[in-house]
């Protein structure tokens, strides 16, 4: 069963029944979710948790959705993989990569769609429904097709075919929108308020950005109940971000990280900060839409919206929902907020997947260029044990990195093939 | 008559103009604020707007004309 107490606003603290609720009636601020942290502590345990299922839903006493009714994909439970090569690469001899683009839709959005979708069968809606530019309308898509389910998706018109087609396979009802990237934002929420629908990331927006926590459990569970050093992350909302590092202080409070004693989560239960937390929190945005990185850069406690252009679309959020809160974890963790150049991300791709095999989207690339960064600034020491998000499948961006196809051309003979081998071969020489 | 909450940002140049008195005094739209931070360089209300559906959409209009820029209270919905 899920230990919410109901919802709170993040602003005033006025608080709600746990409903269908995102916005708080009297200032219009976002709602959490508050949980019974007292009744879970009772329950909870680093073996309750061992012997759950290999998803997300391992951590289902601290999720807000019934796990009986869960609409389950197997989200979750992704690699942690020691990264030797890129370490050498950067000079960083403790680094690991959470590869979360091998969640069942290719994103780290099955994580928290599972929990919304859970959320919306929970409360009877009968259509799941979102707002993207590809991994969450995949997301969304696959999960009611899983929930048996209505699913309505709208996605600007221009977005790379591999992201329609995965999301049009499960079946949706696709809304293809044409207008500029304003014109659809401002469509999209006119609907959600005029039809009964869950929104995955509107009305049921409290539910489903606490799936993100599950980032922050898994990396502690699979460092043995520890927590990194530090953790570098792609922020486009800024609410994995933020969720990450309640993750983390949710596992500290509750005493379930290695050697740590429990102890209060105070009066706010979503800015606790408990002492054995000391991991610090790096995030990295694109440069052509950065305008948390940029609100950091300038000491400024808002962040100003911009007008997203940029090759990576994933994180192309011009009025991020959870930027001040974001803002907050970094100087709270002592951590960075970085703008990575636009020019940097195809280049940080190709790192990752020439040095440890692994296909990342444009987000993965910023991430990777940020970690690069922040390496060569001297910010994560050689020895400090660092863990960077993956959190989408490059196969949805292939455009990005369509310059990579360079192959040898031959006829099928053996001669043509060792003569453009050491063609090849004398090229690289000069370029080298 | 309908409701709209929407969430108005100022750029540095426009912190000191009436936007929201205009609103209101040359579009039939009742503005009603709910929380804001104006501060040199930028500020950001946010507050519902209540008129005709019409009215409201010429009135916001207006308001993106004039450099502010308009969102839903949430932020952007279009997600990754």
């Amino acid at each position: 069963m899920a230990f919410v107490s109901g919802l709170k606003c993040r602003e005033c603290s006025r608080e709600y029944p746990a409903e269908a609720l995102n916005v708080c009636d009297f200032c219009f601020g976002p709602l959490e979710v508050v949980y019974d942290y007292s009744t879970i502590s009772e329950v909870i345990s680093t073996d309750s948790i061992g012997q759950g299922p290999l998803s997300i839903w391992r951590y289902q006493d601290l999720l807000p959705a019934n796990s009986q009714g869960r609409v389950d994909i197997m989200a979750g439970f992704t690699p942690l993989m020691k990264a030797g090569n890129l370490g050498k690469h950067l000079g960083l001899r403790n680094l690991y990569i959470k590869n979360d683009s091998v969640n069942p839709s290719f994103s780290f959005k099955d994580r928290v769609v599972s929990v919304a979708a859970t959320k919306a069968v929970e409360f009877g809606f009968d259509t799941l429904a979102c707002a993207s530019t590809g991994n969450l309308a995949c997301s969304v898509a696959a999960h009611a097709a899983r929930a048996a389910i209505r699913a309505v998706v709208f996605i600007p018109s221009d977005l790379e075919r591999g992201k329609i087609i995965g999301a049009a396979v499960y079946g949706p009802t696709l809304v293809s929108v044409a207008g500029t990237y304003d014109e659809v934002n401002r469509l999209c929420s006119e609907v959600a308020d005029n039809y009964p629908w869950a929104f995955v990331n509107i009305n049921m927006r409290p539910y489903y950005a606490e799936g993100s926590k599950t980032l922050g459990y898994e990396v502690a569970e699979q460092l043995g109940w520890r927590l990194p050093d530090h953790v570098v992350v792609p922020a486009a909302s800024g609410a994995m971000f933020t969720k990450i590092w309640k993750g983390f202080n949710e596992l500290a409070c509750l005493g379930l990280l290695d050697g740590v004693e429990a102890s209060s989560f105070g009066p706010d239960q979503n800015t606790v900060h408990h002492p054995a937390v000391t991991t610090r929190m790096h995030m990295t945005q694109a440069e052509g839409c950065s305008p948390i990185a940029t609100a950091w850069k300038n000491g400024q406690e808002h962040v100003l919206p911009v007008r997203p252009n940029s090759i990576a679309k994933s994180l192309a959020i011009g009025n991020p929902a959870d930027g001040m809160y974001s803002l907050r974890v970094v100087r709270a963790s002592d951590g960075t907020a970085y703008a990575v150049p636009e020019s940097e991300v195809v280049e940080g791709i190709k790192l990752l997947a020439q040095t440890e095999g692994i296909f990342t989207e444009t987000a993965g690339g910023v991430v990777i260029s940020g970690l690069k960064h922040l390496a060569e600034s001297g910010a994560i020491k050689p020895d400090e044990l660092t863990v960077v998000y993956i959190t989408g499948n490059g196969l949805k961006t292939q455009e990005a990195v369509e310059g990579v196809v360079n192959p040898l051309s031959i006829k099928p003979t053996m001669t043509s093939f060792e003569s453009a081998l050491e063609e090849r071969k004398s090229q690289e020489a000069g370029v080298g | 008559m309908g409701k709209q909450r929407v969430k108005f940002t100022f750029p540095t140049t426009m912190v000191k103009e009436p936007v929201i008195y205009r609103l209101g005094h040359d579009f039939n739209v009742v503005t009603n604020i709910r929380r804001a931070d104006v501060r040199e360089e930028m500020g950001w209300v946010v507050l519902e707007l209540e008129g005709e559906d019409s009215e409201i959409e010429r009135g916001l209009q207006w308001v993106g004309s004039t450099g502010v820029r308009v969102d839903p209270v949430s932020g952007d919905v279009i997600e990754g």
